[in-house]
């Protein structure tokens, strides 16, 4: 996927709300809308920064912000996650609520999908109940016209009471309006007076009573009548919320305790429960929605409805097996092109690092430098930018056109039914795609799962999933030892195929150790499930292929760079440092060999596993580099990669091994801090390091002793 | 009057509407979020490869909704 240094790597460990502003005159903006509307493409547009976007709801899993210039004022733009209502139930409603509600912006920008706009106003309506300085940009107008909905903006305008604009998030002119209406809005030039929501009589009256009592109390700092309502409504997790922003609980004020206990018994006089209370609530909402819509909108053709391209995506015979083909293709399309850049790379890098070491030689640099320099850092890197990058430069593009298109929530609607089984959420079909581009990602991205005990299953089981790091790794081992004899086109659809079988068996662990996780430590029954499929809409081909290209490049580079050459000097310093008549080296792997043998493997490659938690991409390479200590090669071709190997004791066992073992064992260190932050303690951080380990170790114990026993 | 049913049993291309919902606690909420309340007009679109979940278009949106789930809300043909 499209992942950028922000989304990938430690920078997915920031999610704490804190809005910097450039200067105190700069206006605090939040953008809010329901998921999959084009937020961050509003976003992104706005601020020039590169939010990553997809055509699926809940992209947006934390905070993002950035900054904007209009004519009067300069704006910090702060996008939150997208929410169909802000009477919130998962971990991302509550952000977007709570950033509305007590980050105090100074106004808020409403993301409408003109597709689909009654839903739409469904969370305006209830934006604007909180911040009156509410500006509704109806987006995705092209989209609308296409299905001949017509849209009465100024219409929309009156019925609301607030500024209303529309625009088409592609074209970045049309983004210019929104600007020009904050700041009019935030200049005062225009006095917004926001539709009020009327509830039923029962309910008016209720609010009536604590609403008072609440402005006495918390002065006029949010909208009292919304938090009246919302405190008569048992909303829990908001009266916490605003214990941290007001310092104190409003029901622990006794006035407003009793007002709240005259209120219910009022409700409960005109036999309004409170299950039932939600619901005149919600459906009142919903109504003035209809209505507002009704009245401005003009829908000549069909609404969003199932294509027939959807039919045949998620039909009972083709669902399956259209799945695996596009699976089977993108491998397919990375691997063919693939091969060409990085012969060319690996050629060109090594020619540099032999002048290199000419050059080395020629300032008489010592010997103890040019082995560290050029035999340790560099070679490691031109090894990782070699081998690695063209695959992943090749495969993220591939990946964000799916998703980008849409395709993604057919995948999670079709496989719900088998993690239901496991009493796991569809979504986390979603966090594992995910999961394909950066695992640490996958696992924030677990927080579009509602329930905390299905949240934690994904996240354990997130890094089943091969990453960028991982599955370049899995490619190199496949083509050099299983489909070295094949070439062209059935050498490269071999490779695919293989390829997709080691995925598959990965989905398969998933499945299993879901299902175990729920019969144990995480026993349950499955929660809800709603998913919004989305249309399909047009990707926007030539902006993904330079994005993700550039990005993934800049972003391999960098942690490249930082892991791979340290990590290359570690292990020519390991291999030159002596203790007696062995390096230190010798005696690490010596010391894991036993271990190693008996999982199929050696004591090269669990130390090169060891010392790849910071970053799974140098694994190879440092096998590699540790081989070569013993003997000398100058160049690493495939050919000469393999000889490598076997000289080294490499069966064809011993890659199935590997192979395995790199599907399953321990997350990078990223990956593990991630799961510390999100799942709360160390403890399912040491989880999600035992669980996948152990499965490596037993399958690898097994197919190796086997192998053994057979052959 | 065309009889009550519940929404997981309605046909797909078959439309509905909300008559009342059965289901209590988070799910209430969910559903009411997307816009499911009485009065509401559903139609099922599609189902998964494997029957379940099925997706309904709801308000404008299609929405994927297990059968276990659309149990709790009770509609009436149209």
């Amino acid at each position: 996927m499209g992942l950028t240094a922000k989304s990938t790597g430690s920078g997915v460990l920031s999610s704490d709300i804190r809005v910097e502003k450039g200067s105190p005159d700069d206006k605090v903006i939040v953008i809010a809308g329901n998921p999959n509307v084009g937020k961050s493409t509003v976003f992104n547009g706005l601020t020039g920064l590169h939010q990553h976007t997809g055509n699926w709801p809940g992209k947006t899993v934390s905070i993002a912000q950035g900054t904007c210039k209009g004519r009067e004022f300069s704006y910090v733009l702060v996008d939150v996650p997208g929410t169909y209502s802000l009477l919130a139930h998962s971990v991302e409603e509550e952000v977007a609520r709570n950033f509305i509600c007590f980050g105090s912006p100074d106004a808020a920008v409403v993301v409408c999908d003109a597709t689909c706009l009654e839903r739409s106003l469904n969370l305006a309506l209830q934006v604007m109940e909180i911040c009156p300085k509410t500006l509704i940009c109806v987006n995705l107008l092209d989209e609308a016209k296409r299905k001949n909905i017509h849209i009465d903006l100024g219409k929309l305008e009156k019925c609301l009471g607030v500024p209303v604009v529309g625009t088409s998030a592609h074209k970045k002119s049309s983004l210019k309006k929104i600007t020009d209406k904050l700041d009019e809005l935030c200049g005062g030039k225009i006095t917004p007076e926001p539709r009020r929501l009327h509830y039923i009589k029962p309910i008016e009256q209720a609010v009536s009573i604590v609403e008072p009592v609440l402005k006495k109390h918390l002065g006029n700092v949010i909208s009292a009548r919304w938090l009246a309502l919302r405190i008569i409504d048992n909303d829990s997790s908001l009266a916490e919320e605003s214990e941290r922003f007001f310092g104190k609980n409003p029901n622990d004020i006794a006035e407003v305790s009793e007002a709240v206990e005259r209120a219910k018994s009022l409700l409960a006089e005109n036999d309004i429960t409170s299950d039932c209370l939600k619901d005149r609530i919600v459906s009142c909402i919903l109504l003035n929605a209809e209505e507002v819509c009704g009245e401005c909108e003009c829908c000549e053709g069909c609404q969003n409805a199932f294509s027939r391209a959807d039919r045949i995506l998620t039909s009972r015979f083709l669902g399956y097996p259209i799945m695996l083909l596009m699976l089977l293709m993108i491998f397919w399309i990375t691997i063919v092109g693939a091969n060409y850049p990085s012969e060319l790379l690996s050629t060109a890098l090594f020619w540099l690092g032999d002048r290199l070491g000419e050059l080395m030689t020629l300032l008489n640099a010592p010997e103890w430098l040019n082995g560290l320099l050029v035999d340790g850092a560099y070679r490691v890197l031109a090894w990782v930018v070699a081998v690695m990058l063209p695959p992943m430069a090749i495969f993220f593009p591939l990946f964000t056109l799916l998703e980008d298109l849409g395709y993604l929530p057919r995948v999670a609607y079709n496989l719900d039914k088998p993690f239901c089984k496991c009493k796991a959420c569809g979504k986390q079909s979603l966090t594992m795609c995910m999961g394909f581009g950066c695992n640490a990602a996958g696992i924030v991205g677990c927080r579009i799962i509602d329930s905390r005990r299905e949240r934690l299953i994904a996240m354990l089981t997130n890094v089943f999933v091969p990453c960028n790091g991982r599955f370049p790794m899995i490619l190199t081992i496949i083509s050099l030892f299983f489909v070295g004899g094949a070439i062209g086109f059935a050498g490269s659809l071999l490779s695919a195929a293989a390829l997709t079988g080691v995925i598959i068996l990965g989905i398969a662990m998933t499945f299993l150790v879901s299902k175990i996780l729920s019969a144990t430590i995480l026993r349950g029954e499955p929660s809800s499930f709603t998913l919004e499929l989305p249309p399909f809409r047009k990707p926007q081909f030539g902006k993904i292929l330079v994005r993700s290209l550039l990005d993934r490049t800049i972003f391999v580079l960098g942690r490249a760079a930082a892991v791979a050459a340290p990590a290359g000097l570690a292990i020519w310093l390991l291999a030159n440092v002596t203790i007696g008549d062995t390096t230190l080296l010798n005696c690490i792997t010596g010391f894991l060999d036993p271990f190693g043998r008996f999982i199929g493997m050696d004591g090269v490659i669990v130390t090169a596993f060891l010392l790849g938690l910071p970053a799974n991409e140098i694994v190879i390479p440092l096998i590699v580099m540790t081989y070569m200590q013993q003997g000398s090669l100058a160049e690493i071709a495939p050919a000469q990669m393999l000889e490598l190997f076997t000289a080294n004791g490499w069966t064809p066992v011993t890659a199935i091994c590997v192979i395995i073992f790199t599907l399953m064992h321990f997350p990078c260190s990223t990956s593990l801090l991630t799961i510390k932050k999100e799942a709360g303690g160390w403890k399912w951080a040491a989880l999600a390091f035992v669980i996948p380990t152990v499965c490596g170790i037993i399958i690898c114990a097994v197919i190796a002793n086997a192998a053994r026993l057979f052959c | 009057m065309n009889e009550t049913k519940r929404l997981c049993d309605i046909e797909v291309g078959e439309n509905a509407v909300v008559e009342r919902l059965t289901i209590h606690g988070s799910m209430r909420r969910r559903m009411l979020d997307i816009g499911l309340c009485d009065g509401t007009v559903v139609e099922c679109v599609g189902r998964s490869p494997m029957g379940d979940p099925s997706a309904y278009l709801i308000r404008g949106a299609v929405i994927a909704i297990r059968d276990c789930d659309s149990r709790g809300v009770i509609v009436r043909g149209i």
